[in-house]
């Protein structure tokens, strides 16, 4: 099985501790098999009288001590090697648990860090198909199904199939019809657990799924509240969510009838399997076939096989789990990272762009941008004006290489994009997405994401800027205040500051605002432009945005139109000519407000 | 905003707060003190056994004969049978206790959460919540039901259990119970130190999880802020930690199981030496001895669960805390005794819309705040007539939202008041006005479900032909009827399957098919394409018709269409009338509408 292969090199570099681990059970579980063996002699052969037979060395031991003659008088002997067995057996024990968890966990560790590291370096477009969740439980639960198996599961199967070997020889050895008693039910617990686990896992399922609707309904409820109000809906709500609570109470309770039908039932199977060995062992002892001590020995032997024996079943349909476990992971971890190849270039950049007939789309689908050309020179501004799917943000993500273009060509500086190093591309451009991800961070961290080599001040510098500073300070822990469920909530315009705040702290000589202030009042959007326009040294910028104040400032504006440039040119150019960008200017700039505005001497509206 | 902190470890056992939470177990009394005689039971039967053994071997092994021996196997396979039997009854109740106990205590939470008032929401994260309603709740459920399963059986297997040895061989049974003490000692010491070692394991791996939910969904940001080395070096620095932790957790579990054992074996050794040599002497019969080795190392199993179980009880306060807090939070805005009296509340309403309404709204000398000092409005009057469109204007933080939420009832005024109708609002029920209200927010929050299912949202009686009418007049049938589905499209969590500018129109349609008589809006800052924007516009209009409205404005189109324009600054009105009056007056409204730096208001 190939799942086995990669167990085997998983454990690589953890292979010794986990041999010393398995080796340590095994003697763990010898000590454990003497013990009662020595309460079997001590009844048979030192209180009574039954003749011993043993290994000579063992017999040498027996007549040093004084036979049965000097033990007789001395029973804490006996009781002190008993105590001295299960001794060594628990150091053993705790050997086995030591090293089998460190083992487990080493190996662990080194699996997460892969897949974190992996993950990371995946190509842009596997993170827009993939689906997160899906991609998450694979790098968090199927990595703990792993885990548990082979730091509890394996050890424990190991340790049962020892134990039933190790035991069944020496019943055999003592009394083997006996031995036939005693090991009657073990296949059937066996069996039994094996396919009440397999049977009852999709009750198990069922019971998840409907307790993950409830938290849905509860969490909508929460989210919802202002929502819930306005409709006067409470009424609605509580008969909704009642309906979830209930089912997910009936689920559950199936699934708890299910254990309380296999735990009597397998409880009955071992209270009868020790009551078998007790009755059936009275009858031979007092027909003389069976010695008392021998008996003892048995009932202990079944009494410490039972409870492993009955996890076994449930062990093995987890080793099913943990195979499927393995193959999502390996699928993961087997897609191709992002490559740059090894002569990419690192070139000093300034911030000349061009674009030439450049065209891109998925495999097989409508190109999403048809023959894109343009130019933009070392500090020049350009605007992007087009509705949703034009290929605004296609176009900037092709320009951070998050994909690649397949025609024409875009060069930066005159190289050839492509053959520019992916990452050393991406610390030169600042882009700012439209929902912008903040970590679960303090605020100050998330602003020095990208470089945390900056003072107090200089964090404080692109705060205001980005105009997010007064909102901070308001926060009752200002700048050390946690984003997200567990600290502030920002609204979608304060993200899109603080992202902005981000970008800036990172001083790249080329910055992209993919419709970054959409979520920002006119006001406040005005304002950070007009601290981005002071405090900006030679940044070539590309704005995309649906609002014409935000654009018109731009050195020059491209409206795009399902993936074509169907206007280009500056604001003065294009608000003469007909076309979208001049009706959008109207309904933005009623005719109204142009008039007052140029009364009041604005030199951009005194144009039209 | 208030820090979560959970899984907190109370100190003291507080008897007082399990007091609180028997409360609630007072609906399954019958069931737990079931549960309570059938644990007992088991603890009994399950002292009986090693008895059997020991008259088994005194009399037929030692007496070498076996008449009786059939009776004997009759009557233990009679017992074991019993047994097994309680102890299906027992898991049974059990988990219907648990389960029902859980269901109780969120159809409480839920409910109670149904009526506090939004300041309370304003206060609280949702993440906060959900933790109470979840977590808090599941843990409670098990440790009670669990607990008494635990405790009951616990005790009376070990007292069961002394009683027999007492009964056999006073002597013997001293000696026995001599390795108690420590195991107790030892129990309680390990399971305490487990626990917070796992809970330790369990927070880091949480936060394990949450990297990589950073990274999956953050993996755009990563790229483009060529994060991925350093996120990496910290992802690997809380794996170490949490290889250490989890080890160190694993250590003390190989630790504790081998000391118990250890003082089982004592127990045996004990047992070995004085009882051997009694037997020796004929004072003791060889049953008894047999017996006793049993004895002996059974006392693990119930001192074990008696010690996991207390240390997960006084673990268990902290959530029993916040459940019963979160349950006894008194809502800040409620109707009052009188006014329930006469017209019931949320959930016994009978005629749901009570009196009619007809939307004259009058701020009488309303003064709020949020904190005590720090007036948001102040003194502030405005009557609005029946029908009429307020547009409401001014900066951020001048009060604007607060006038909307005071008229909505989400806040009560702090002094003053306001007339609804010429009444008082406070006179009325709160449902009265929220079923007559429309309110439809910046950010709309959809429910997960169809189209259809969120529109009805706002009237629940809504036939298709009237959701179809409402979506029409609100421009979101067009766009709604190109889906392949239609009405029938899942708009996926918190409506993520649509465009926010769909979103906006559904909740349009919602609000309007409520048919309310007062409305109230809190527009949209964001732009959205400019065909979007065109449909919101006309939809906002015709929303407004014939309605007495309030909206916090930034489109100038809708304040363009208002009946009266009020600017506010500072909690304070500076200016009202319409847009051109407002112009001509030349004063605030005009600098914030041209702006200083060719921007204003819109």
């Amino acid at each position: 099985m190939s799942q086995l292969t990669y167990i085997w090199k998983l454990m690589k570099g953890n292979r010794m501790l986990y041999l010393t681990a398995v080796i340590s059970l095994f003697l763990a579980t010898i000590f454990a098999t003497i013990s009662p063996m020595v309460l079997r002699i001590t009844i048979d052969s030192v209180i009574g009288e039954e003749p011993l037979e043993l290994p000579s060395w063992i017999m040498s031991f027996y007549h040093n001590l004084g036979g049965r003659e000097g033990l007789l008088g001395r029973l804490w002997i006996m009781g002190l090697l008993i105590v001295g067995l299960n001794i060594l057996r628990g150091i053993f024990l705790f050997v086995r648990g030591k090293l089998a968890a460190q083992a487990a966990e080493s190996m662990s560790k080194q699996l997460r860090d892969n897949l974190f590291g992996h993950i990371q370096h995946l190509p842009y477009t596997y993170h827009v198909r993939v689906k997160t969740g899906d991609l998450i439980q694979r790098c968090t639960s199927d990595v703990e199904t792993v885990r548990d198996f082979l730091a509890v599961q394996v050890v424990e199967i190991g340790n049962a199939a020892f134990m039933l070997a190790m035991f069944v020889t020496i019943m055999y050895n003592l009394h083997p019809q006996m031995t036939l008693v005693a090991v009657a039910v073990i296949p059937i617990i066996i069996g039994f657990s094996f396919f009440f686990f397999r049977q009852v896992r999709i009750r198990f399922k069922k019971a998840d799924e409907s307790e993950g609707r409830m938290q849905t309904v509860l969490q909508e409820n929460l989210t919802g509240v202002r929502v819930v109000r306005a409709f006067a809906r409470q009424n609605y709500e509580v008969e909704k969510f009642d309906e979830k609570n209930d089912e997910y109470r009936n689920l559950l309770y199936q699934v708890i009838r299910s254990m309380a039908h296999f735990w009597s039932v397998s409880d009955f199977l071992c209270m009868m399997q020790t009551g078998a060995v007790l009755v059936v062992g009275a009858y031979w002892a007092a027909q003389g076939r069976l010695t008392l001590g021998t008996l003892v020995l048995f009932t202990t032997y079944v009494g410490m096989l039972l409870w492993p024996i009955r996890q076994l079943g449930r062990i093995l349909t987890q080793a099913g789990k943990m195979f499927v476990a393995i193959d999502r992971i390996r699928e993961v971890l087997n897609e191709k990272e992002e490559e740059d190849s090894p002569e990419a270039l690192k070139p000093e950049i300034a911030g000349n762009i061009s674009f030439k007939n450049v065209s891109f789309g998925y495999e097989g689908e409508e190109r999403l941008l048809d023959n894109i050309s343009f130019e933009l020179k070392e500090g020049e501004t350009l605007g992007i004006l087009g509705s949703t799917g034009s290929g605004k943000s296609t176009l900037v993500s092709l320009l951070a290489r998050l994909y690649d273009y397949q025609q024409g060509s875009i060069k930066i500086d005159g190289v050839e994009l492509s053959r520019i190093n992916k990452k050393w591309l991406r610390k030169n451009i600042g882009f700012v997405h439209q929902e912008p991800f903040l970590f679960a961070r303090s605020i100050k961290e998330n602003i020095t994401l990208a470089n945390d080599d900056v003072s107090e001040d200089e964090i404080y510098d692109v705060a205001r800027t980005a105009a997010i500073h007064d909102v901070v300070m308001e926060f009752e822990e200002g700048y050390d205040s946690l984003v997200g469920e567990r600290g502030v909530s920002l609204s979608g315009g304060q993200k899109q500051r603080l992202a902005i705040a981000q970008t800036l702290i990172r001083d790249c000589p080329i910055l992209i605002f993919d419709d970054s202030l959409s979520a920002v009042d006119t006001e406040t959007d005005a304002r950070i432009r007009q601290a981005l326009r002071n405090n900006k040294k030679e940044v070539t910028t590309i704005i995309i945005s649906h609002r014409i104040n935000t654009l018109a400032e731009a050195d020059k504006i491209i409206v795009l139109d399902q993936g074509h440039i169907i206007q280009a040119g500056t604001h003065k150019e294009l608000i003469s000519e007909e076309g979208t960008y001049r009706k959008v200017w109207n309904i933005q700039h009623p005719p109204e407000k142009r008039k007052l505005l140029s009364k009041k001497g604005s030199v951009d509206y005194a144009a039209n | 905003m208030q820090q979560i902190k959970e899984d907190e470890f109370s100190k003291q056992f507080d008897f007082e707060l399990w007091k609180k939470m028997g409360k609630f177990l007072i609906p399954f009394k019958k069931l737990a003190l079931m549960l309570a005689f059938i644990m007992a039971l088991v603890g009994i039967l399950d002292a009986v056994f090693p008895y059997l053994t020991k008259y088994v071997i005194d009399n037929f092994i030692t007496a070498n004969q076996v008449s009786g021996l059939g009776w004997f196997a009759a009557i233990y396979a009679g017992l074991v049978t019993w047994q097994a039997l309680n102890i299906l009854l027992m898991i049974i109740i059990a988990g219907k206790l648990e389960t029902g106990l859980s269901y109780d205590l969120r159809r409480i939470g839920f409910n109670h959460l149904q009526e506090l008032s939004l300041s309370y929401y304003d206060k609280k994260a949702v993440g906060w919540l959900m933790a109470r309603m979840t977590s808090d709740i599941r843990r409670l459920g098990d440790i009670i039901s669990w607990g008494i399963v635990d405790i009951v059986w616990g005790f009376t297997m070990m007292a069961a259990s002394i009683v027999f040895m007492l009964a056999i061989n006073w002597k013997l049974a001293l000696v026995t119970m001599a390795v108690l003490p420590p195991l107790i000692a030892v129990s309680f010491y390990f399971q305490k130190i487990m626990l917070k070692l796992q809970r330790l394991v369990r927070k880091i791996n949480s936060r394990i999880t949450g990297s990589f939910n950073e990274g999956i969904m953050g993996a755009r940001a990563t790229k483009t802020l060529v994060r991925e080395e350093k996120n990496l070096q910290e992802f690997q620095k809380l794996t170490a930690e949490m290889e250490s932790s989890s080890v160190k957790s694993a250590i003390y579990s190989a630790l504790y199981h081998p000391l118990a054992i250890t003082l089982g074996s004592l127990g045996l050794g004990l047992v070995l030496w004085y009882g051997g040599a009694g037997v020796v002497e004929n004072t003791f019969q060889y049953g008894t001895l047999v017996a006793f080795f049993s004895y002996a190392v059974m006392f693990f199993g119930p001192v074990n669960n008696l010690a996991y179980i207390f240390t997960r009880m006084q673990a268990a306060q902290a959530s029993a805390e916040r459940v019963i807090s979160m349950i006894n939070t008194e809502p800040e805005i409620k109707d009052a005794p009188e006014v329930k009296a006469k017209y019931g509340d949320f959930f016994t309403t009978e005629n749901p819309r009570g009196p009619e309404l007809h939307g004259a709204v009058d701020f009488k000398n309303v003064s709020f705040s949020y904190l005590k000092g720090e007036p948001v409005l102040k003194n502030f009057s405005l009557e609005v007539k029946k029908g009429e469109k307020i547009a409401l204007v001014g900066e951020t933080g001048s009060g604007k939202s607060t006038v909307v939420k005071l008229a909505s009832r989400f806040y009560e005024p702090t002094s003053g008041k306001i007339l609804i109708d010429g009444t008082d609002y406070r006179e009325r029920s709160l449902f009265w006005l929220h079923s007559n209200l429309g309110y439809v927010l910046q950010d709309p929050h959809l429910f997960s479900g169809t189209i259809r299912d969120n529109i009805k949202y706002g009237n629940l009686e809504a036939g298709d032909e009237e959701i179809q009418k409402a979506a029409q007049t609100v421009n979101a049938h067009h766009f709604i009827s190109r889906l392949e589905k239609g009405y029938d499209t899942e708009v996926g969590e918190k409506g993520d399957l649509l465009s926010t500018g769909e979103k906006q129109l559904v909740s349009f349609a919602r609000a309007i098919i409520a048919d309310p008589q007062i409305f109230i809006l809190d527009e949209a800052t964001s732009s959205i394409d400019t065909e979007m924007e065109k449909l919101i516009q006309s939809a906002i209009d015709k929303m407004m018709e014939g309605r007495t409205s309030f909206i916090i404005a930034h489109r100038l189109s809708t304040i363009r269409s208002a009946d009266r324009i009020i600017v506010l600054k500072d909690g304070e009105i500076v200016e009202q009338g319409t847009h051109q009056e407002l112009l001509n007056h030349k004063g605030y409204y005009y600098n914030l509408y041209l702006g200083d730096a060719e921007e204003g208001i819109v």
